[in-house]
């Protein structure tokens, strides 16, 4: 499918939202979550470039599942290791076994269900913290109330992920051509919630 | 009046704008990065118009001498020059006179910023169109020396002397040339043979090209981060640097690991883009 004009503006402007969260950052956190959110609106912004140069044709390369799996990685890590302390190594090795699995998974060929039942596993675990974590903070009072974007934004990448994966697997939810045309969209979406939510922390 | 219209329509492909336009940002960020936050206006108004008429006489002085090259090519063959709209001896005086300005009003500036214009134009000119593009497929490391010489010659000017910095930066854009050339040698292999011009696939093949291209993007990559944090950019904009750089060398290695045509011309898209970008972030 042809990208139009208004996919563009859209992917551009997803990458504009993203390289500015990646330029102010985030005031007074650690290292590590900060490294770990920009490698996270890295990969949106370069998912936005990469798709006004390639066109939609890029989202069938198999690389696309290892780059998709960074971001809710990347972002549950900043959040764990910002708000759960207690967890802060267990997550961190779960996020980099995690990626290290998967990218094993889609690079050797196998027959068996092993690829597809890591990459919901990991996803999974990693998109409901990004879905959960900021609404539990943000409703218990712990983070101010807008930071529940976060979770919006969470959610948001999550059903865009399914879309995707269970297109690639030959079993889609939606259409093709319905899944092309609301993915600019839903991307930068996905961007400005994140962006909101994070500027309220 | 309307004749002048006429004119600079006909003259204005011949100095490939959007080629000249990306030199002359590079050139600017040179300068902004030595003197940023503080800056002349009319510093940066003659450096902007004299590395703009230096840059423009080369590329008409090239287009000049190459018009039996472009009149064979199928992608150039509608050029003024090749089609005949523009005469050749028309356009050697525009190319010698816009040259000549260029330099002249770069040496009034600053004898060493001047010497740094002159030497890209002589590289460009001399070295690598009339003397080796024909020759060698080697020819293209001369081709990005010149390249390099309007970001080197900017910090110069900034600064009032050659610096490592500066030195750094040109190497930036010397190796981020090849990927920007040797992804059109590709594109357009055919082209070229037809037209009998030694280039990096048809000598080594396409494999050792797009490793070249890879290898080229790092260098690029990694000495444009380099001098960024030399130069004191703040930390947020080395990170988006360091993301666009990220993405550049992910492209080069999906050259050499998944070559397609698509991927092939989107990484001299995204390689002109990186640039562009990372001259702003010099710049800011």
């Amino acid at each position: 499918m042809k990208i139009t004009l208004l996919d563009r503006l859209l992917l551009l402007s997803t990458g504009f939202l993203a390289t500015w969260q990646v330029a102010v950052g985030i005031n007074g956190i650690d290292t590590l979550p900060m490294i770990a959110y920009t490698v996270g609106f890295g990969v949106l912004l370069l998912a936005g470039l990469l798709l006004i140069i390639l066109g939609f044709d890029a989202l069938d390369s198999p690389v696309v599942v290892i780059l998709s799996t960074i971001i809710p990685l990347s972002l549950s890590l900043g959040l764990v290791w910002e708000h759960l302390a207690a967890y802060r190594t267990l997550y961190l090795v779960f996020a980099i076994l995690g990626f290290l699995v998967i990218v094993i998974t889609r690079s050797v060929p196998m027959k068996n269900k092993l690829p597809v039942l890591v990459l919901a596993v990991v996803h999974g675990i990693a998109g409901m913290t990004i879905f959960l974590l900021p609404f539990l903070l943000a409703f218990t009072g712990r983070a101010a109330p807008s930071f529940a974007l976060v979770g919006l934004g969470g959610a948001l990448i999550g059903l865009g992920g399914l879309l995707l994966s269970f297109l690639k697997a030959g079993k889609p939810i939606l259409s093709r051509k319905t899944i092309l045309k609301i993915l600019p969209g839903l991307l930068l979406l996905t961007t400005a919630a994140f962006v909101l939510g994070f500027s309220a922390a | 009046m309307r004749t002048i219209i006429r004119k600079f329509r006909l003259y204005w492909p011949l100095t490939k704008s959007l080629q000249t336009g990306l030199l002359l940002s590079t050139g600017l960020a040179g300068y902004m990065s030595a003197r940023c936050p503080v800056m002349h206006w009319y510093d940066f108004l003659g450096l902007g118009f004299s590395l703009f008429l230096a840059i423009a006489g080369s590329t008409i002085l090239n287009m000049w001498y190459d018009r039996d090259i472009d009149a064979v090519m199928n992608r150039t063959h509608h050029r003024p020059l090749a089609d005949g709209r523009v005469t050749p001896p028309e356009a050697l005086r525009l190319g010698v006179v816009i040259s000549v300005l260029g330099v002249g009003l770069a040496v009034a500036m600053s004898p060493l910023y001047g010497l740094i214009v002159f030497a890209g134009l002589f590289f460009d000119v001399v070295v690598y169109t009339l003397w080796l593009k024909r020759r060698t497929c080697w020819s293209i490391v001369w081709g990005g020396i010149s390249g390099g010489m309007p970001i080197l010659a900017g910090r110069a000017f900034g600064t009032g002397h050659i610096d490592g910095i500066g030195i750094l930066l040109a190497l930036a854009v010397l190796f981020w040339i090849p990927t920007h050339i040797l992804t059109f040698a590709m594109r357009y292999f055919d082209d070229y043979q037809a037209a009998k011009i030694p280039t990096f696939p048809s000598a080594y093949g396409l494999q050792v090209t797009r490793l070249t291209i890879a290898v080229s993007s790092v260098v690029a990559a990694l000495s444009i981060s380099a001098a960024g944090i030399l130069i004191g950019m703040q930390w947020g904009f080395v990170r988006v640097l360091a993301v666009l750089s990220a993405g550049l060398m992910l492209l080069a290695a999906a050259t050499v690991f998944r070559p397609t045509e698509r991927v092939n011309f989107g990484l001299f898209k995204y390689a002109s883009l990186f640039m562009l970008s990372a001259m702003i972030l010099l710049s800011i």
